[in-house]
């Protein structure tokens, strides 16, 4: 990043303070996510049964849950469980649909056509229920979660990259790296991945907020993730049979945590797209 | 004298950008009778477009009338307010647009939009609207206007699009019409007719017209005035014969020389003698020609792009390559760069058919340090996140394997020295050079690996005309210099004229005609030839008066 980007940057987030927002709250998550050990008043998983279901107060300021766990602490830690499972996930469907979707959009021809159609097959799927698949075959595991949500984010981002090098790849410097004697895998990979790299920065930060939905989906039908775990989508799906009872903050807190957490990235995605692109903001 | 039609007096228009605001006019005042035509001219930045996006208030949000005042036919229009703009666009001024195929609305057929552009100012039927769209597709002497009144501009030629939009710009017969770069990236020939057509029209009807050109040659030849913008400012304004004959002001003087005439050399358009010649170099193998193109085809699809071509180049020598759009002359030269495959026919460099080794292999090639080439727009033939010395260093590090440090270092800067790009340049991005220094960026890459086939893809086409004069004369001398071999690709057959010692015409992937540059000028023998020197706007100050 030069001084001449971070000095657009800073205008644009000037113009647009809900991206300056946005970008302060996903880094906060951020923040929050590394120190969870140090920022949780208590251990996440210990129950106190005597202390059980106890509305928001100075010493559990988002009360206790049916076990008297802190909420607090286990949202903090949940923060971490979530975002390392969005951030896992977005990182290899980025790096292998961009590799994919790069060789595709520069080969063209019958490379091209097989690997569109077999996306277009990805695509037709609901995915959800396509990952609800993959996670009950695969096995109950963080990783298989991981896996899954990298697996339906993947036709994307191999659209994507396809795309923008597909517009990129008989510009006149791509042709002088070849008139150069690049070899094509370098160029591909060296010439033209770099160069669509801040266009797929806002891909990375909208899907990131999709991650966290989906890996917080599985865990509320019960896949992947295990009580007692701390993680917002079974928190959700805890606290909801004791609602109706008037015990409104076991599901209000990580839901709520659920919601912002995926509003910033959503932002920080369009903000990003302000600052790589002026024109297209309207 | 009575009140002109259009008069600008003191404009100023700034622009809030991110980088501060812009002041793009700085007091600007124009005059323009009714009926008369008036060229504004100048280099891109010199804020000739600006003016007149102020003049029909269609500055985008970022820019406002800063200053000045706009009267038009008696009338204050400096704050129209929207219902007066409404009844002045169109219908008291119009404008036709750079780039028509882009002006026009892609999913609705041409006639709609005719209609629509009358039925916005005035009263009329469906039916009325679609009878008067078709005499106005007569009026632009469209070919089967019937026919085309049902067209979709995707379905038209880029002239006949332009003719479309000259017949919406005159449907509500406007007093002012301003063309903003009518022609632009249209073809000669095609060139010649839509600026005929414009200003029969104007002549007919008793419009004035406002001509925005970078052109010199085009104002001359169509404009009774010109005023030349450099900076924001009119820095000179005159009739066109007088003003082009003893231009005052230094900017204009330099603009004139700059612009190529039919008898200028290269060393005109600078005013400085060329590089002494070095001696060609002995060729490697044996006497035969440097390139040799036998039968060169290349079909897109069902399309025949190149339709058996064969030509030779001597080393050292710099032939010219030029034709219309369509014409083959870029699908040829990638081929002969080896970046496409040929569909048939051999290419021999040195005697060797480098034609079979197929275009994605090339790069390995022992010949394509040899064969190197500069493209078109510099602005997007550097990788955006190269500096320039990376750069100009790819081809060293990649084809003659010089890794970092001062054996690189110094072929790059003797790379950019040759090509006059100062030094402290070398570790900018290409978004922090002007136009002129990437080009020069672009040459010094092409020459690094010292190839001995330079193939020049209109190289100067996306340039300045001052700028192009300089790159022109640097290209020249480097020839002349180091003895490499010249395929040059234009359109503009002023400029081949004057870099090539050979010239071939190229028609619909054909060869059209062959011979020496200055031959195929004076006495084209082509029918073809002849008509694409006649389309040339020739800017010629000190001939004659300009037929306005």
């Amino acid at each position: 990043m030069s001084a001449s980007t971070l000095r657009h940057a800073a205008f644009v987030l000037r113009g647009n303070p809900v991206t300056a927002l946005a970008a302060a709250g996903a880094l906060a998550l951020l923040l929050v996510a590394v120190f969870a050990d140090w920022l949780a008043p208590y251990d996440p998983v210990a129950s106190n049964v005597a202390n059980a279901l106890r509305p928001p107060s100075a010493a559990h300021w988002a009360g206790t849950d049916q076990l008297g766990r802190d909420i607090l602490s286990r949202l903090i830690h949940a923060a971490r469980m979530d975002l390392a499972i969005a951030f896992a996930a977005v990182s290899l469907s980025f790096l292998v649909g961009a590799v994919v979707g790069a060789v595709c959009g520069y080969l063209g021809g019958m490379t091209d056509r097989v690997v569109g159609r077999v996306v277009d097959v990805l695509m037709a799927f609901p995915l959800f229920v396509l990952a609800m698949a993959l996670v009950a075959a695969l096995g109950n595991h963080v990783q298989n979660i991981v896996i899954a949500t990298a697996f339906i984010n993947l036709p994307f981002y191999i659209r994507f990259a396809r795309a923008e090098v597909n517009v990129r790849r008989n510009l006149g410097w791509v042709e002088a790296a070849r008139a150069s004697g690049e070899p094509h895998l370098s160029l591909v990979l060296r010439f033209l991945l770099p160069n669509v790299l801040p266009a797929m920065a806002v891909q990375i930060s909208l899907n990131l907020g999709w991650a966290i939905l989906n890996a917080a989906g599985l865990s509320f039908i019960g896949l992947g993730i295990t009580p007692p775990t701390p993680e917002w989508g079974i928190m959700v799906a805890e606290g909801a049979r004791f609602i109706t009872a008037g015990h409104w903050w076991l599901v209000a807190f990580p839901g709520l945590a659920l919601m912002l957490s995926v509003l910033c990235f959503n932002l920080l995605g369009d903000g990003l797209r302000d600052i790589l692109d002026p024109r297209m903001r309207t | 004298m009575s009140e002109p039609l259009l008069s600008v007096e003191n404009l100023h228009v700034r622009f809030a950008t991110r980088g501060g605001e812009v002041h793009a006019v700085r007091g600007v005042s124009l005059h323009l009778a009714a009926g008369e035509t008036l060229g504004v001219v100048g280099e891109s930045g010199s804020g000739k477009s600006v003016t007149a996006y102020a003049i029909t208030h269609l500055l985008d949000r970022a820019g406002r009338i800063a200053e000045g005042r706009i009267r038009f036919a008696g009338r204050d229009i400096t704050r129209a307010g929207r219902q007066e703009l409404r009844d002045l666009r169109g219908a008291a001024i119009s404008m036709v647009f750079q780039n028509p195929r882009a002006a026009l609305n892609p999913i609705r057929r041409v006639g709609d939009q005719i209609a629509d552009a009358l039925r916005a100012h005035r009263d009329l039927g469906r039916r009325a609207a679609r009878a008067r769209a078709l005499e106005l597709l007569e009026a632009v002497r469209i070919r089967d206007a019937a026919a085309r009144l049902d067209a979709y501009p995707h379905e038209l030629s880029g002239g006949m699009c332009q003719r479309v939009m000259i017949a919406m710009a005159i449907a509500c017969a406007p007093r002012l019409l301003i063309a903003d770069e009518p022609t632009t990236g249209l073809d000669v020939t095609t060139q010649k007719t839509v600026m005929e057509l414009l200003s029969a029209l104007i002549a007919e009807r008793g419009m004035a017209m406002m001509l925005i050109t970078h052109d010199l040659g085009l104002a001359a030849q169509y404009c009774r005035r010109v005023a030349v913008m450099e900076q924001g400012r009119v820095v000179e304004e005159g009739p066109t014969a007088a003003l082009f004959r003893a231009p005052r002001h230094p900017y204009t003087r330099r603009l004139v020389a700059a612009s190529p005439t039919r008898h200028s050399t290269v060393a005109d358009l600078v005013g400085e003698a060329p590089a002494p010649a070095a001696p060609p170099p002995a060729p490697r193998r044996g006497e035969g020609p440097l390139l040799e193109v036998q039968g060169l085809c290349r079909s897109f699809g069902r399309v025949l792009a190149v339709d058996g071509v064969s030509f030779r180049l001597a080393p050292g020598e710099s032939l010219g390559l030029v034709g219309e759009s369509g014409s083959g002359k870029t699908t040829l030269s990638r081929m002969i760069c080896r970046l496409l495959d040929a569909s048939a026919g051999r290419i021999l460099f040195e005697g060797e058919d480098i034609g079979a080794i197929p275009a994605r292999r090339f790069h390995r090639a022992p010949q394509r340090r040899d064969i190197q080439i500069v493209f078109q727009d510099p602005n997007d033939s550097i990788n955006p996140r190269f500096t320039a010395f990376q750069a100009i260093a790819h081809p060293l590090r990649r084809l003659e394997g010089l890794g970092e440090g001062p054996a690189l270092r110094a072929r790059v800067e003797a790379a950019a020295a040759r090509c006059g790009l100062p030094l402290e340049l070398l570790d900018r991005f290409p978004h922090q050079l002007s136009g002129g220094q990437k080009a020069r960026v672009g040459i010094a890459r092409a020459i690094a690996t010292r190839p001995r086939l330079l193939v020049l893809d209109e190289p100067t086409a996306a340039l300045d005309v001052s700028v192009q004069a300089v790159v022109l004369k640097l290209l020249d001398d480097l020839r002349r210099q180091d003895g490499m071999a010249y395929l040059f690709v234009s359109h503009d057959l002023n400029v081949v004229r004057m870099m090539c010692e050979r010239t071939i015409v190229l028609r619909l992937g054909r060869i059209e005609e062959e011979g020496p540059s200055q031959a195929i000028f004076a006495a084209p023998r082509s029918d073809y030839a002849r008509e694409l020197l006649a389309a040339i706007p020739h800017f010629a100050p000190d001939e004659q008066e300009a037929t306005a």
